[in-house]
Order: structure tokens, then C-alpha cells, then sequence
């Protein structure tokens, strides 16, 4: 069998990318795959933090999208379209994972309390100016969203990194505005914390 | 070598610090942004806090504006596989 060659210059832009998508086309599928797969996978382990549950919700999403493209309307960008079923998909898998420690995805309503308090006080005098250049500063970064709690996690990824507001944050994950704000306020914190070592141990000569 | 120091909060600054999302995030009503913003000119410590929560912010939205690491290869040949376009992998792959 010999091997076909992806050309996305059939699908120059979006519109023609998803005519082809309804159309059945394969070749449009391929294009779709090769396009948007890293950026849903990026998603998927970000919510999962297992690489096996993330390829499940990567194949998930495309199988799905596949199925669905006709009710696809176009009211968002087709990445935008594909994010939120992929974010979907995951946020139905950690719901399954009854034997997780944490507090439930659907806890009840939270509060500020002695938890929000700074442990660490210390000026980051280590900000490279150029951060497109740095792909260690984006390991150590993903690295400590992958630590957070699940419960903080999926708030600060969908509000944050997926670009939700916080009504559809708390919405998409049944919870209450508030605790939405909550949770946001602590993972950034918890965030802040955990990159604190990392900018204040370069002050002594490193860089 | 840099020390880091133990945050021993005050209630002011517990009570502030509360508020510091939304602060971060423009959504903070006027009277407690002038409220934050006097504590912050005094107390050092908020002040670190809140210019790392927002290296913090500005580091996360830079994440998002880089383009994803390369998918792995073996998870997009079983991708391409489960929706049976195996024949467009090798040449379109890296």
C-alpha cells in the first residue's frame, strides 16, 4: 500500500478544511488530525496527567468530531470546537476516577482560608526577557500545573490556559461561580509557590 | 544564595490577599483596589506576592501562546490508525 502525501494546500483555509470534513473526505480528516492532534493531546495531558487516560481522550475527541461534523455549525473556530470536546471528554474521565484522593470535580461551594497564605516571599530576579526561547522554563511550568489537585487543575487549565470565563468554567464543571474563583485564586498561588524556587535559586549566578 | 522567608500573614494582609485574583484580573471594585493598594505600598511582602502572582499569570497565558510540543509519533500512528488513515502516515509524519 503505498503512502498518501497530507497536503494542506488542498484546504486552504478553514471553511474549504471543513467543507471537506462534511463531505466525508479523508484527506480533509488527515489534514484535521495533523493540524489540531498536538494541541488537544497538549490538553489532554495537562487534564489527565496520565499519558494512556490522554490519548484515550485524544482518540475520543477525533472519533467524536468525526461523527459530529455535520451539527458543527461554525459558531467557533474548528479548534475551538475541537478543545471543548476534548475538555468534555477528559472532565467526564477524572469524574470516573471515584478511587481519586482529592476533593470531588462537584464539591460544594469553598472558601478563602489559612491555605491561601504565601509561604514563600521572595523577588523572582530570574525572568528571562525572552521566553519563546525557553523550552526548559515550559517543562518546569507544566510540570507544576501537572501538580496541582485535580480539582484546582481542571479550573485553572479550562479558565486559564482554554480561555473559559469563569461562568463557563463553573458551569462545565457543576460548580458555583464562587468556588470557580476560589479554586482559580488557589491554583495560582499554589503555582506561584511551586515556581518560586525555581526563579529565586537562579539569583546566586545562574541563568 | 538567596534565603526564602516564611510569610507570617497579618489579618490585613490574609483579608487582602483574598482579593488579589480579582485584583490580578481587573474585576476588583474600586473601593478594595484603593484598600489593596494602600496596604501593598507598605507591606513588602504582598508586594512580592503579587508581582510573582502576576510573572506567574504572564507565564501561564505565554505557555498557551507557544505552539505544543510534537505529539508523539507512536500516539498519532494509532490516532491515524483508529480512524483507519494509516495511508496518509510515513511522508506526512516527521
Amino acid at each position: 500500500m503505498s503512502n498518501l502525501h497530507i497536503d494542506f494546500d488542498l484546504y486552504p483555509d478553514e471553511a474549504s478544511l471543513i467543507q471537506g470534513l462534511k463531505k466525508g473526505d479523508r484527506h480533509a480528516c488527515a489534514c484535521m488530525l495533523k493540524k489540531y492532534a498536538p494541541r488537544v493531546y497538549a490538553i489532554a495531558i495537562r487534564m489527565m496527567r496520565d499519558q494512556d487516560e490522554a490519548e484515550e481522550v485524544l482518540q475520543e475527541t477525533f472519533i467524536s468530531a468525526c461523527q459530529h461534523i455535520q451539527k458543527f455549525e461554525g459558531r467557533s473556530a474548528l479548534g475551538t470546537w475541537l478543545h471543548r470536546i476534548a475538555t468534555n471528554a477528559a472532565l467526564m474521565r477524572l469524574r470516573k476516577q471515584k478511587n481519586k484522593k482529592e476533593v470531588s470535580l462537584d464539591a460544594p461551594l469553598e472558601t478563602f482560608d489559612g491555605d491561601d497564605i504565601p509561604r514563600q516571599i521572595e523577588d523572582w530576579t530570574y525572568f528571562p526577557a525572552d521566553l519563546s526561547l525557553n523550552s526548559e522554563l515550559r517543562d518546569v511550568l507544566e510540570q507544576a500545573i501537572r501538580q496541582l489537585p485535580d480539582s484546582l487543575r481542571t479550573v485553572f487549565t479550562l479558565r486559564e490556559i482554554e480561555g473559559y470565563n469563569t461562568a463557563e468554567t463553573a458551569a462545565m464543571l457543576n460548580i458555583s461561580v464562587s468556588a470557580a474563583k476560589v479554586r482559580l485564586h488557589r491554583a495560582r498561588l499554589q503555582l506561584r509557590e511551586t515556581l518560586t524556587p525555581y526563579f529565586s535559586e537562579r539569583t546566586g549566578g545562574q541563568s | 544564595m538567596t534565603t526564602l522567608h516564611t510569610h507570617t500573614a497579618s489579618s490585613d494582609c490574609q483579608h487582602l490577599l483574598s482579593q488579589l485574583n480579582d485584583y490580578a484580573d481587573g474585576e476588583l471594585s474600586a473601593q478594595l483596589c484603593q484598600e489593596l493598594e494602600a496596604h501593598l505600598a507598605h507591606c513588602e511582602n504582598c508586594s512580592i506576592v503579587l508581582d510573582t502572582l502576576h510573572k506567574t499569570i504572564y507565564l501561564v497565558r505565554h505557555l498557551n501562546s507557544t505552539p505544543p510540543p510534537h505529539i508523539p509519533l507512536s500516539v498519532e500512528n494509532r490516532l491515524f490508525a483508529i480512524l483507519d488513515l494509516q495511508d496518509f502516515l510515513d511522508q506526512g509524519s516527521d
